[in-house]
């Protein structure tokens, strides 16, 4: 496509670094899900670590609460264009709870798995270092349930759908195991700065072929 | 396969449904058929290289080729909105790629189960491109579409909606005017609860009904527990949220 300009169209709002390209700043927290919210009793939620680890752990909702927690505040970016700017959230760094399990050498990415079926997937590298953690508090509140709560993986250097809500736990693979939005053709990585939202804007996808959406 | 790519498609049409929402058919000249539900992503770009992209749901249904519509609202302060009513005639090229989206789709097979439909306010775009499909194919697929409203002005494709009520028994249209319902009005006039959702799945009978629900985030959210609530299964309702800042 060469350079095509809209005629008299003139950018209303300033122009902001922060700002991946096609993004577009607001002050709401907007939801996206494909289906009702699920409900999930304290009493029963568990959060595991499986897969590709030498011994499986889970934590009770109590015994999860109890690990050592820091705050973020993070900038989001969702793939339906609007990013959201220095979020305030308190959780546990997914390195804190990786101290608890040793993961076999094969382990090299991730399904996250959540309540009501959702999964997404991404490398483990994006988990580590800081740069991932399980929500519970937003804005100093416990996380309502249409955003996630009562806990939700945040790994806000990707596109949101990457951070499920209702996180159940997260699945160690040795490969790139597609997850719910990546299966009908979304990202397999999703970095906002590239612009990755569809299959087809992924680095790789000349050699994959495109997944029709 | 569908490769989606960005292509400029001309604008054929400028169609108002009401005051504040506009429908736009584009001729493209990379069309594919598109599933009921999908959308298209649409980017503006000014001069400098600045630009601006929104997701719209395609209104047509895959039946008319080589051409989308796509149902825009008007935002107040809306960068891409604001720009499609003000500055864009027919003639125009604006910059689409898609179909997008895999999840919020009704294929129109024969064998689907019934259609249970819920929209608020412009969250019937969607709708409207299943109940066309529907239409274009002949089908008889019990569907009912319950479509709130705050005010008769704001109905989008009501002419359009009632017509294909009275000529197929098969469909019902339940509208629901949660602000101001037209003189004499005897039905819904209140904002969608769980008793209206049990009286509007009851109508199914001893058949779940496939449900779409697509509006605001909090309408959603309620439809979505109340049809819960009402006894259908939750792998049933698949839902999409429509609004100035949820896509």
């Amino acid at each position: 496509m060469g350079f095509f300009t809209n005629k008299g169209f003139q950018p209303r709002r300033p122009s902001n670094p922060k700002l991946p390209p096609g993004q577009y700043e607001t002050t709401d927290f907007p939801v996206l899900t494909a289906g009702p919210t699920p409900r999930i009793n304290l009493a029963n939620w568990e959060f595991r670590l499986e897969g590709l680890v030498e011994e499986p752990v889970k934590w009770s909702w109590e015994e999860f609460n109890k690990l050592p927690m820091q705050d973020f505040n993070p900038d989001i970016h969702c793939v339906t264009k609007w990013s959201k700017f220095d979020t305030h959230w308190r959780g546990v760094s997914v390195d804190t709870l990786l101290e608890h399990v040793k993961l076999k050498p094969e382990a090299q990415f991730v399904t996250e798995f959540s309540y009501g079926g959702y999964t997404t997937n991404l490398p483990l590298a994006d988990l580590l270092g800081g740069k991932a953690f399980v929500g519970l508090l937003y804005d100093g509140q416990p996380l309502t349930p249409e955003h996630g709560g009562p806990a939700r993986l945040v790994v806000p250097h990707l596109y949101f759908w990457k951070s499920a809500k209702w996180v159940q736990g997260l699945r160690f693979t040795a490969t790139d195991e597609p997850g719910f939005w990546e299966r009908g053709g979304y990202s397999m990585y999703g970095d906002p700065w590239k612009e990755q939202r569809y299959r087809d804007d992924d680095d790789d996808v000349a050699s994959a072929g495109s997944i029709r959406l | 396969m569908s490769k989606v790519t960005w292509q400029l498609g001309t604008v054929v049409s400028i169609v108002p449904e009401t005051p504040r929402v506009r429908t736009f058919t584009l001729q493209l000249p990379h069309w594919t058929p598109h599933r009921a539900g999908q959308h298209y992503d649409l980017r503006l770009t000014a001069e400098g290289g600045y630009q601006a992209e929104r997701s719209y749901s395609i209104a047509s249904p895959p039946g008319q080729t080589g051409e989308i519509a796509l149902t825009v609202e008007l935002v107040d302060d809306g960068e891409v909105s604001g720009y499609l009513f003000e500055g864009v005639a027919v003639g125009d090229e604006l910059e689409v790629r898609g179909p997008i989206g895999g999840y919020f789709v009704w294929r129109g097979e024969a064998s689907a189960p019934p259609l249970l439909l819920v929209g608020g306010g412009s969250g019937v775009v969607p709708l409207m491109a299943m109940l066309r499909h529907r239409q274009r194919l002949g089908l008889h697929t019990p569907a009912v579409l319950l479509f709130s409203v705050r005010t008769p002005k704001e109905a989008i494709y009501q002419t359009e909606l009632q017509a294909m009520a009275r000529v197929d028994n098969s469909f019902t249209l339940l509208l629901d005017y949660t602000r101001q319902a037209p003189p004499g009005w005897a039905g819904y006039q209140r904002r969608i609860d769980a008793a209206m959702l049990a009286e509007v799945v009851g109508r199914f009978g001893a058949e779940q009904p496939q449900a779409f629900v697509c509006g605001p985030t909090g309408m959603v959210e309620a439809v979505a527990n109340g049809l819960q609530a009402a006894g259908l299964a939750p792998e049933l309702i698949l839902t999409e949220r429509f609004g100035p800042t949820g896509g």
